[in-house]
């Protein structure tokens, strides 16, 4: 029999990177404020003293530096997880990222690999305005060299990290800051998870819902919104934004014939474009409706908290996409 | 700059009153905003300027209205002083039309254009480039304006800072750096985040002017920035002041702040800006219990006006969402 605990996201995180900095002594954490202040959004309280600040390394505010710092020890072998912040100052490291860790292994033709983690928050949703709410992950998704991954579960915040540290290349991984007080249970004997597979969150048969991050239980709950009129939607969480799982998405609009992506990022050169575009070039004869989409309103977020949520996807936007494309079509 | 030829004066003595009112205002204004934001009235993050109100008071007295004014997240102080009015601040903090950035900025994003106030801008350090851009501007331009860009001591480990110190040294650009030290970047001491803290050293290495200020006292501020602003002014190229100063509160309404101790704390508020500049004032027989009274009661009423107005303000409709999102030309 297996025993179960109550976990929070935050937690599940901490204990991940607990479990992986006692697994491998290669393993250090560094970013900002991790250490003595326990992190930004207090992930990583209490590692310091558990570890010590020669694995719990608090950095000044030098995005660049620590990122390409992390780049730099992961080429001579150490595993380094760096935090940043949240993804909007990813930006101060976006060179770091893009023009180093995600070229170094084909531009030397393959004399480099760069097994190097790094995690940071994204998303909107608690009125901090234009520079602390972008969801820009689906630029990351467009970088060849990088892997992306969304653990939008408990488990999947839980098991997700030491997946991506045993992989070879650099992973990012999303955590949407609306999920960390979420909880949920978890088995005390935990089993490997994946970072290439998307997940089949609800199953049904009328329509596919496929989304990641902050907007799964958005989806799950307009799905349970539908159901009470008889629409049976099947919810699929993509977990890995790069590489995509095009078979776990194309396998379910087969049979749904009906598609609805919903994403916070914005609907231009989106994530959700991308997805929807698969869906046409894939699986067009299958459908018996335009596949339709649900994401932010192409503005930055504003702090007031009206227009905030009517910038961001609802659950009563994604009932409406939903009911759109069931009524559409044949 | 050639400091012989730009003594400072003394500053007379009524602007003296006039800084502690100024000072009690931006200290009166954040607490009313505190207990705001523990009724949820104000949202999102929200951080203090109390205990560094003589920065922004003394910075903003040297400056004259053809200046601008670059700011940081911990933008109420700078505003306020800036001549931004509080209703507008307020209705901002509440997130109404009214506000001075419509609603949209919100406490961390405070824009006044017809102050030359470029807004808070919550990137550490995002700022910097802002101001050398400004100043360029101006000087492309054959204006005599003076830029002065606010920002924290962890700004200075960010890129940014360097490239601008740089840049605006290289170009002999007329910008007032104006470091506000308070010895913490949220949990991070400074001695943690430099190698070198004696960052008016630090400025110096990019041939700039630069010297450290007491910035518990405004009028050292005062003296010191009007020093600055005249040697910037006259074409003497960009001049950095390092303000040595300390932030009573958490970092921000989310901040348990636990990495400073409460001895430390009491240190600095023993140096309260306010009650020194007040003590000081009175023992020279030039501030009396009533005219005291008489400041808070004026600022009392401006703020619960302020207040007031917020509070039944309107929003911006829900159709205007996407507005300013480009800027808006004539049909
Ligand atoms: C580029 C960037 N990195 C991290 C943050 C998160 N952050 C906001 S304020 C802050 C501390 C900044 O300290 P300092 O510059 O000294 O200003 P102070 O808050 O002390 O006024 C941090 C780390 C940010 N806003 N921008
Ligand atoms: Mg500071």
């Amino acid at each position: 029999m297996t025993t179960t605990r109550k976990t929070t996201y935050r937690e599940a995180v901490r204990e991940a990177l607990r479990d992986a900095l006692s697994r491998d002594e290669r393993v250090f954490l560094m970013g900002e404020d991790i250490g003595r202040y326990g992190g930004c959004y207090a992930v990583s309280l209490g590692l310091l003293e558990e570890f010590g600040p020669e694995r719990i390394r608090d950095t000044p505010l030098s995005e660049s530096a620590f990122v390409g710092a992390g780049i730099g020890a992961a080429l001579v072998g150490m595993r380094p997880v760096v935090e940043i912040m949240t993804v909007n100052f990813s930006l101060l490291a976006l060179d770091q990222i893009v023009n180093n860790a995600a070229t170094m292994p084909h531009m030397s033709g393959g004399q480099f690999s760069i097994p190097l983690v790094i995690r940071m928050t994204t998303g909107a949703g608690r009125q901090l305005a234009a520079q602390h709410s972008h969801s820009l992950e689906g630029w990351y998704a467009h970088i060849p060299g990088l892997r992306v991954v969304a653990p939008a579960t408990v488990a999947d915040a839980r098991g997700m990290l030491w997946t991506a540290l045993c992989d070879p290349d650099p992973v990012l991984i999303f955590e949407h800051a609306s999920l960390y007080n979420t909880a949920a249970t978890l088995a005390e004997q935990l089993a490997p998870v994946d970072i290439d597979h998307a997940a089949v969150r609800r199953a049904g048969t009328d329509v596919t819902v496929i989304t990641y991050g902050g907007t799964l239980a958005k989806s799950l709950e307009a799905a349970e919104e539908v159901a009470a009129a008889g629409v049976d939607a099947e919810v699929i969480d993509l977990r890995a934004l790069r590489p995509l799982d095009d078979a776990t998405i194309m396998d379910s609009v087969r049979r749904t014939h009906r598609a609805v992506v919903v994403d916070e990022g914005w609907r231009s050169g989106s994530l959700a474009a991308e997805i929807s575009a698969r869906i046409t070039e894939q699986a067009f004869y299958d459908l018996d409706a335009p596949v339709e989409r649900v994401c932010t309103v192409e503005t930055p977020i504003p702090y007031a908290q009206h227009l905030e949520r009517a910038a961001l996807p609802q659950q009563s936007d994604i009932v409406a996409a939903v009911r759109r494309v069931v009524a559409g079509g044949g | 700059m050639s400091s012989t030829e730009t003594q400072p004066e003394d500053t007379p003595i009524d602007h003296r009153t006039d800084l502690l009112r100024q000072m009690l205002r931006i200290r009166r204004f954040e607490e009313r905003c505190a207990e705001l934001y523990s009724a949820s009235k104000i949202r999102g993050f929200l951080h203090l300027y109390v205990g560094e109100e003589a920065v922004a008071v003394g910075v903003t007295h040297a400056l004259s209205e053809d200046d601008a004014l670059v700011s940081t997240y911990r933008d109420h102080g700078h505003a306020l002083a800036r001549g931004v009015p509080m209703d507008a601040v307020m209705a901002e903090m509440y997130g109404k039309a009214t506000g001075c950035s419509r609603g949209r900025g919100g406490s961390m994003h405070l824009f006044d254009v017809r102050r030359r106030f470029y807004g808070g801008n919550a990137i550490v350090a995002g700022g910097l480039p802002l101001s050398v851009g400004l100043a360029l501007g101006d000087v492309m331009s054959g204006r005599r304006r003076v830029s002065a860009c606010f920002f924290g001591d962890g700004a200075v480990a960010e890129g940014e800072f360097h490239e601008c110190l740089n840049l605006a040294a290289l170009w002999q650009l007329p910008v007032l750096f104006c470091c506000e030290n308070n010895l913490y970047a949220m949990g991070t001491a400074l001695n943690q985040a430099q190698a070198v803290t004696d960052l008016a050293l630090r400025a110096s290495s990019y041939g700039l002017t630069s010297w450290p200020v007491d910035g518990m006292d405004v009028i050292a501020v005062a003296e010191a920035a009007q020093r600055a602003v005249e040697g910037v002014r006259a074409g003497a190229g960009p001049c950095f002041l390092e303000l040595r100063t300390y932030r009573f509160r958490a970092h921000s309404m989310y901040d348990p702040d636990r990495y400073r101790d409460k001895e430390e704390i009491e240190r600095w508020k023993q140096r309260d800006p306010i009650d020194g500049l007040a003590a000081d004032l009175r023992a020279h027989g030039e501030l009396t219990d009533d005219e005291l009274s008489g400041i808070e009661e004026g600022i009392k009423k401006e703020l619960d006006q302020a207040v007031a107005m917020a509070e039944t303000a309107p929003v911006e409709p829900v159709e205007d969402l996407t507005r300013f999102v480009y800027a808006e030309r004539p049909r």
